[in-house]
């Protein structure tokens, strides 16, 4: 996983609480075989103007032009400012997906649905949790300002504004660890390489028939 | 000190490592794959650059979305009619061949539901944890095994690392000591159980089933009976190996040869809890009780025996339990208080990782021989587990019993269980089914479906309407 420390980049302002999973990524695209392609379809319903399927070819659809997203000022943005209770509803681990695919690896809002906050951990992404008046004061200067830009840094868990104001936030140490490796669960596993292969070499011992081959 | 339980053992044997939040690395022996949970898995592999930990861990099939149709079928991937469907399963070859992981291709001979193929193959053996991104994989517990379902990151985890990371459950001894009744199955034996303890009552435990009944039953019983361990709550079921175990494994393709096999049986033979073993919780059940069972409602709790009528609102333990059978009498269709054989019947379905193997099929056999399927039927389908139960069946000359009686006799897959291919119920049929799930629309939108064993199904289909086997 890409490891996650200092990211900058341009935000877009979502000013809606309550946003669900359903929302983030409708379940028509949920009988795909893939982990990738869901960004095309983020908030599918918001987006565009027609009922989105499987398959698509998304650039022919009429777009609502008043969505955020489809503002000019906003394309490229990679940091998400939204409201309360982001990503509640169905546990899809689809929602991170389009969201990162789409190119934000950080939502900010004032809280999070539990299973979604969860869920953009294991796909390298942060979920900021900052205080409701100061996400108000951001929604103030992002939707004043063109090209508004915010600076998170994981290591010194702050949010940074162009003219040096700084809010912090908190994150749980070991998911902050986790991110700025960029190890995901696997990768995690993977750093226990060592004794995996260990108890693999006594077990081929022990217990020589599981390892033989399954090839004539 | 305590004895150990079965379950101890196996996770004794496989803890890689305990980390200090209690969590564990587990040591997985075998991965079964099938075209459903496995795409995204391969595709993560892929995108992170990763490689599969031990190829020969692993093994795929495709079942779910396999036609059934004999016609369908022989025209390979390209005879699945739906777009989705399709894909997915041309996905699981491709990806097998990606990673040059062995497959059973749709129409290799040794194809068919995972949970049958693993055991047949060998694949799955005494002692193994075995995984595959599937709930019923409890099913391979019947060889002393510790198998898990798990979700397509943990698929993907497996595949990456050879580990799964579990926290260890409690123990709970399900024992049914006694002899069954003549026409008692063991489907029969782990719906009443699921009756008894619901389908929550095993959550958070692995469940060992001990006990006479379980000694004295086949191989395949016992995976019928494990099969279910999921609808009762938990994720793990087990029995312990005996020689029972040990003679169905000998000469599998994938079972250990010379050498290999006395020290595998010396290991194997250490595979029971403990006489002072302690568990967590202990059911018991007297196994002469039991009688045929049928599910009425939308819900693998919502059983009696064949001899009940539908349970009234004055039975049920709470107010949610009313709720509950008050939206299951409207969904089925049924009234309270109404007798079994009233139910009107329209499809029969005999298949499905619970109860498509041999043992099920000849046991179905053996009430149709010579009998013929009631006309009020729309259709009965016999759907065997694998290509090779389909073979076995057909040297035996079963298809020609389920021809002869009106039965169709369709390819090996998972069917009409969760209708994921072209087997569906129509809304507002009933069905008497040998799966292992009767939720809404489970079988097909608005489909009713009925959980019985194979001699039970069939009988129902020569009947129209249930009866009771033992007086058929
Ligand atoms: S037969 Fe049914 S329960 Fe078994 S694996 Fe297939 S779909 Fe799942």
């Amino acid at each position: 996983m890409k490891p996650y420390t200092v990211e900058q980049g341009l935000v877009a302002p979502l000013d809606r609480a309550n946003v669900d999973t359903d929302l983030i990524i409708p379940k028509q695209f949920l009988k795909s075989i893939k982990r990738t392609g869901f960004g095309a379809n983020l908030f599918d319903e918001l987006r565009y103007l027609d009922e989105g399927y499987l398959g698509q070819d998304n650039s022919k659809r009429p777009k609502n032009p008043d969505f955020v997203l489809n503002q000019p000022r906003y394309q490229g943005a990679s940091i998400l400012l939204t409201r309360a209770n982001f990503g509640c509803g169905s546990s899809r681990e689809h929602a991170p997906w389009a969201l990162e695919e789409y190119g934000f690896r950080t939502v900010i809002a004032p809280s999070f649905a539990d299973i979604f906050f969860n869920n953009c951990f294991k796909n390298g992404m942060l979920p900021v949790i900052l205080p409701e008046d100061i996400v108000d004061q951001l929604f103030n200067e992002c939707q004043a300002q063109e090209g508004y830009q915010l600076t998170v840094d994981l290591p010194a868990q702050v949010v940074r504004t162009s003219n040096g104001q700084e809010f912090a936030f908190s994150i749980d140490e070991f998911r902050k660890h986790c991110l700025i490796n960029g190890l995901d669960d696997i990768g995690l596993t993977l750093q226990d390489s060592a004794v995996i292969s260990e108890f693999e070499s006594k077990a081929q011992q022990s217990r020589p028939w599981v390892f033989n081959s399954l090839r004539p | 000190m305590a004895g150990k339980t079965l379950y101890d053992k196996l996770w004794d044997d496989h803890l890689v490592k305990q980390r200090d939040d209690g969590s564990c690395l587990i040591y997985i022996d075998r991965q079964l794959l099938h075209e459903v949970t496995s795409p995204q898995a391969f595709e993560g592999l892929q995108l992170a650059g990763r490689k599969p930990w031990r190829l020969d861990a692993n093994i795929a099939t495709p079942d779910h979305n396999v036609p059934t149709d004999k016609a369908e079928r022989s025209e390979g991937i390209a005879g699945i009619k739906d777009d989705t469907s399709r894909i997915q399963v041309k996905t699981l070859d491709e990806n097998c061949k990606a990673f040059d992981i062995v497959e059973f291709d749709i129409n290799d001979v040794r194809q068919g539901i995972v949970h049958v193929v693993g055991p047949e193959q060998g694949l799955t053996l005494p002692g193994m944890t075995v995984v595959c991104g599937d709930s019923h994989t409890a099913t391979h517990g019947a060889f002393g095994c510790l198998a898990h379902g798990i979700g397509t990151s943990e698929v993907e985890h497996v595949l990456a690392t050879q580990c799964l990371i579990q926290k260890k459950s409690k123990n709970m001894l399900i024992r049914v000591d006694g002899v069954l009744g003549a026409g008692v199955t063991p489907k029969d034996v782990v719906l009443a159980i699921i009756a008894k303890i619901g389908t929550a009552g095993g959550t958070g435990y692995a469940i060992e089933f001990g006990g006479q009944v379980f000694r004295d039953m086949s191989i395949e019983g016992r995976m019928t009976v494990c099969n279910m361990a999921i609808e009762a709550g938990a994720r793990v079921g087990m029995v312990a190996v005996d020689d029972k175990t040990i003679a169905y494994v000998k000469d599998k393709p994938h079972a250990p040869k010379a050498e290999q096999w006395d020290q595998a049986v010396d290991y194997w033979s250490t595979l029971h809890s403990d006489d002072d073993a302690v568990f967590d919780a202990v059911v018991e059940i007297d196994g002469a009780s039991i009688e045929p069972q049928v599910s009425w409602g939308t819900s693998p709790e919502m059983v009696i025996p064949v001899t009940q009528p539908v349970p009234t609102l004055a039975q049920a333990k709470d107010e949610v339990q009313r709720n509950d059978w008050t939206r299951a009498y409207q969904y089925m269709g049924l009234t309270a208080g109404q007798a079994l054989s009233d139910i009107p019947l329209d499809r029969v379905f005999i298949g499905s990782c619970t109860n498509s193997r041999i043992e099920d099929l000849r046991a179905a056999a053996e009430v149709i021989k010579g009998r013929k399927v009631a006309s009020s039927i729309k259709q009965a389908m016999v759907v065997p587990g694998s290509g090779l139960v389909k073979q076995q069946a057909e040297a035996e000359g079963l298809d020609k019993v389920f021809v002869e009686a009106g039965f169709q006799w369709r390819e090996p897959g998972c069917s009409m269980c969760l209708a994921m291919n072209a087997d569906k119920l129509q809304p507002g049929e009933h069905c008497a089914s040998t799966s292992n799930r009767n939720f809404e629309g489970r079988q097909g939108n608005g489909g009713r479906t009925h959980l019985v064993s194979p001699a039970m199904a069939a009988a129902a289909a020569l009947a129209g309407h249930f009866v009771d086997v033992r007086h058929f």
